[in-house]
């Protein structure tokens, strides 16, 4: 069997107390001192160790917040004293869209590497915003589009970014057409810029180091080269520009020498957007340009008439990081913006040739999956790796303010393995959503919306023939 | 009522001689309601009742309280803590009994329990957990002035935004007791026994390792009084199940753990699990903690290894492989009627017609949203369609196919309430298969912790020696005994509202129901 997509990796345990979702459990007045709560009903045994902590105070408590919440000490104690409630420091983590349990779930896989398990069923919403009004599809018997028997070891998740050929021209039996340089990436993840609310120093080389071990790309602001900490270090980074696809500020230039190391670059949306793509390539012939285009009220139309554009290779559309369109009053969730572009590039016959990439909103692995059903090639994020070093996204990373998760002290071992972890978990969750669907490769997923189910549309084919016409809001 | 257990002696034709050895006397276990309290000595209460100093024992709040909150034990000097539990909160404000106005020295004080927003979940709120254990508890349903908002879950959509349509004014000929809530499960005209059970409903899978033995035992004892069934899952048949195998369904699941010959012969039903609600489109896993050596021994594999099940089944991939593995279990058991379980991809409708074409007597709708063991997040949320929709879809294309007549529709995976299953059965389906609620009677909070470790802290999803200990087989088959008790109650006043005799009735009526975001029907 030839050699496997495997991220290899080990435990990285937290630096800061954990906030557990049940951290408070509160003694009320009165406690009897039978110890039942600590010798027996405690399975996890919190509470030996929570009395092992009151006499010899050292360092914050954080013992409660491991509590799972199982209730067992509150309804045996002897004199009903305890009382469990929601964490509220729990509850203040993140944002309404980046909500506290995708942030103690990122924790989790970036401390394991493990893909995030639990029991008693699903617990949340039926259905809900952007990608959580949306299911994939599954395949049990009877399905002649699923891809053989094969093991998960056999799914592919390789993406290829680059214009590819809509046909192929031959003199007899050779081909005679020119193939376009394409970038193969070994998940439809790009690793984009992070904005300065949420950034510290040090952190565009962290995530270099991930890009370069999981081999992966990621997007790095020409301002910022050479990275922070590297200046001294001579050709240290030089191994990694192959997974550096830097975004070209017009006003920071890269070095040329060091750009024939990269395979990608990003360039911002312009008038002339196929001048600079000529231009990079007359520097670099095998590099493949990404256009950056912001996902405002004019984004969709731009990237549909960039894709037009016989030297447009790639299109890396950019929503806010809530996954909304930027600017605008009711704004359009980034899936619907992303179905919206790649049917129209089809009808345009288009599709084949250029790549899109999309970012904004990308939170969960199952938002990679359901993007590229949506119709995008691969997706970028960067809040995930941020969070992945126990961020809580308070988006005060300014210069002067102390980051309440101290992370410009994280040291280098700790946040490129947290980074790694958690792309390794979502490597594997894109797996099981593979298998389930019965998919062996994910180029084939792009765009194949009959492998998902939408909220919307199963309401109105359903349960619309059954009740009437939907209430307007 | 039609009985669906075939007598001993014909047993003797249609079971082989080496089942029929290892065959033992079957148990009855009597359709009792008594009162099954909680085994924690603090029941969670949605109202708290505090005393302060201030009491001077006068009794005044013992005296007026109709529930037994307040209690002076004889011999005591002071009152016990007030069980709150038994409090029914803001809605005794409004009476004449209201403890806390009336004590003369002002000492009692009444507070929203802090803890009911800590306890349950979008789909199974505080309340609704509360009033189960209320009617695991009572055999009844939970007083009005409780104040339980039990029917509905907070998800949102399904389930949750259906209502139905009561007549303003009910038909008022319809004595309860004459009312049918019987299910047939053989609908086909093969020589099969013609199975019947009391309620339009069994228990779920769940397997010995997943759940106890105690827990497996309690639900299954249950299904015995209630004349229905309960299953066995993957993991295999405990000996301690013979003796309720006419109330058992065994499960061949892709795993084939514990699967034998005498395992499928002892059985009226055989389910064949293609997949599931918990994890759609994975297979099982029984995490390496639980599989003890009890377990292992059970599944016959090595003690401490997790236990993977493949997906799908790879010897099935088409209509006619199905029709090959259902004959096989026909073959091997030729009194067993077969249940086929799938979970809810987009074609689920042919899947379902596709199953009936091969001869199942059972298609069992497994919902996306369902599920009782460990299952990974991304496939809980997000893999197969909630259970609400597949059951109209596949009911309507069985119409179609002029094949509803023939097949029984089972739906599954985030059925919770009586009210669920009358609108999983209005919606099409002809019964439902619940697990969940059977675990929260016996005292499931959902804390999730089922997975890790040694497993369930609460006793009921563990195989831990020690944990185990914490449920007693009668109380947990009481605890379900009643709440089956309580559901049935409820669905029959249903069906009376309605002026319906049978359950049967209620199958496919969309029209007696309303959708909260939807009008002009």
């Amino acid at each position: 069997m030839p050699d496997k997509y495997h991220i290899h990796t080990t435990p990285v345990p937290p630096r800061l107390p954990r906030i557990g979702k049940y951290g408070v459990v509160d003694w009320r007045e009165d406690c009897a001192g039978c110890h039942n709560c600590v010798k027996k009903a405690c399975v996890y045994d919190r509470h030996r160790q929570e009395l092992e902590y009151i006499r010899n105070i050292k360092e914050f408590n954080s013992l409660f917040f491991d509590c799972m919440g199982c209730f067992s000490c509150v309804q045996n104690c002897t004199k009903n004293l305890l009382c469990l409630t929601i964490n509220s420091e729990y509850e203040r983590l993140g944002n309404s869209y980046w909500n506290p349990d995708i942030i103690q779930s990122t924790w989790m896989q970036s401390e394991t590497a493990a893909v995030p398990v639990s029991g008693a069923g699903y617990r949340g919403k039926f259905a809900g915003h952007g990608f959580d009004s949306m299911w994939t599809d599954m395949s049990e018997i009877v399905r002649p589009t699923r891809d053989g028997i094969h093991g998960r070891e056999y799914i592919s998740t390789s993406v290829d970014v680059g214009r590819k050929l809509s046909y192929l021209e031959l003199r007899g039996k050779d081909p005679v057409s020119t193939f376009p340089k394409v970038v193969s990436i070994q998940m439809p993840l790009i690793i984009d810029m992070n904005p300065p609310e949420f950034t510290f120093p040090r952190l565009e080389r962290f995530i270099v180091e991930t890009a370069s071990i999981t081999d992966l790309v990621a997007i790095i602001d020409s301002r910022k080269w050479p990275l922070a900490g590297e200046e001294n270090q001579g050709r240290a980074m030089e191994k990694h520009l192959p997974h550096i696809a830097f975004h070209l500020h017009p006003d920071a230039p890269v070095p040329h020498d060091v750009l024939k190391k990269t395979r990608l670059a990003e360039i911002p949306d312009s008038h002339s957007v196929e001048d600079h793509i000529k231009e990079l390539k007359d520097i670099h012939p095998g590099i493949v340009i990404l256009i950056r285009v912001d996902l405002d009220s004019k984004g969709v139309q731009r990237a549909i008439e960039l894709a037009d554009m016989d030297e447009v290779e790639a299109i890396h559309v950019v929503a806010d990081f809530n996954g909304n369109e930027i600017g605008v009053e009711n704004p359009r969730f980034i899936k619907d913006m992303i179905r919206e572009i790649h049917s129209t590039i089809i009808k345009g016959g288009k599709r084949d040739e250029v790549t899109i990439i999309a970012g904004g909103g990308i939170a969960l692995p199952e938002h990679m999956a359901k993007a590229v059903i949506c119709g995008a090639d691969l997706v970028s994020t960067y809040l995930p790796l941020m969070i992945s070093l126990e961020c809580r996204l308070c988006a005060e990373c300014h210069p002067g303010t102390r980051c309440p998760a101290d992370l410009d002290r994280v040291d280098h071992k700790y946040a490129v393995g947290r980074m790694r972890n958690l792309i390794a978990a979502w490597h594997l969750q894109l797996i099981e959503v593979m298998g389930a669907m019965g998919m062996r490769e994910v180029r084939r997923l792009r765009g194949d919306v009959g492998r998902a189910m939408f909220y919307e549309e199963l309401e109105e084919e359903i349960f619309g023939e059954l009740f009437g016409s939907r209430k307007r809001a | 009522m039609e009985s669906f257990s075939v007598q001993e002696k014909e047993l003797e034709d249609l079971l082989p001689e080496n089942t029929m050895k290892t065959r033992v006397p079957q148990v009855k276990v009597e359709r009792i309601i008594k009162p099954a309290p909680t085994r924690y000595r603090n029941e969670i209460a949605k109202y708290i009742i505090f005393r302060n100093d201030d009491c001077v024992r006068c009794g005044k709040c013992a005296e007026v309280c109709p529930y037994g909150v307040h209690v002076l034990k004889p011999g005591y000097k002071y009152f016990a803590m007030p069980k709150s539990d038994k409090c029914v909160g803001a809605s005794c404000e409004k009476t004449d009994h209201f403890c806390v106005s009336l004590c003369p020295k002002g000492a009692l004080r009444m507070v929203e329990n802090p803890m009911m927003k800590a306890l349950g979940d979008a789909r199974w709120p505080a309340d609704m957990i509360l009033a189960t254990w209320k009617m695991a508890e009572t055999g009844d349903l939970p007083p009005e002035e409780y104040e339980f908002d039990y029917q509905c879950g907070n998800s949102g959509g399904g389930f949750d935004r259906l209502r139905f349509k009561f007549p303003e004014n009910p038909p008022n000929d319809v004595d309860e007791d004459e009312i049918d809530t019987s299910l047939l499960l053989n609908r086909r005209d093969d020589d099969r026994p013609r199975v019947r059970i009391d309620v339009p409903w069994y228990g779920g899978g769940m397997s010995f390792g997943s759940v106890s033995n105690v827990t497996q035992l309690s639900k299954v004892r249950a299904a015995t009084a209630w004349n229905t069934f309960s299953c066995s899952g993957e993991g295999g048949y405990m000996e301690r199940l013979k003796p309720y195998d006419d109330h058992m369904i065994t499960q061949v699941a892709t795993g084939l753990f514990g699967v034998r010959e005498d395992t499928i012969q002892r059985v009226p039903i055989v389910e064949f699990k293609y997949a599931q609600g918990a994890k759609p489109g994975l297979g099982g896993h029984l995490l390496g903690d639980k599989n003890t050596p009890a377990v292992a021994r059970m599944r016959e594999a090595v003690v401490g290894i997790p236990l993977f099940s493949p997906f799908p089944f790879h010897s099935v991939y088409s209509i006619e492989d199905h029709f090959k593995h259902l004959e096989w279990i026909k073959h091997v058991n030729r009194r067993a009627l077969v249940s086929t379980k799938v979970s809810t991809p987009t074609d689920v409708d042919m899947v379902a017609v596709g199953s009936y074409f091969a001869g199942t007597h059972i298609v069992h709708l497994d919902g996306g949203y369902g599920g009782t063991g460990a299952a990974p997040d991304i496939a809980k949320k997000n893999i197969a369609m909630p259970i609400e929709y597949a059951i109209a879809r596949v009911h309507k294309f069985l119409v179609a196919e002029g094949a509803r007549d023939k097949v029984v529709l089972i739906a599954s995976g985030g059925v919770r309430t009586s009210h669920d299953i009358a609108k999983a059965i209005a919606l099409g389906a002809d019964g439902v298969v619940v697990g969940t609620a059977e675990l929260v009677a016996l005292g499931c909070v959902r804390c999730t912790r089922c997975e890790s470790g040694r497993g369930c802290p609460r006793g009921i999803a563990t195989t831990d020696p020690g944990l185990i200990t914490q449920i007693d087989v009668e109380w947990g088959t009481q605890r379900i005994i009643n709440l089956y008790n309580a559901w049935r109650k409820e669905l029959v006043g249903i069906l009376k509202r309605f002026g319906m005799r049978s359950v049967t009735e209620l199958v496919g009526r969309t029209d007696l129901l309303i959708h909260l975001d939807f009008e002009g029907k």
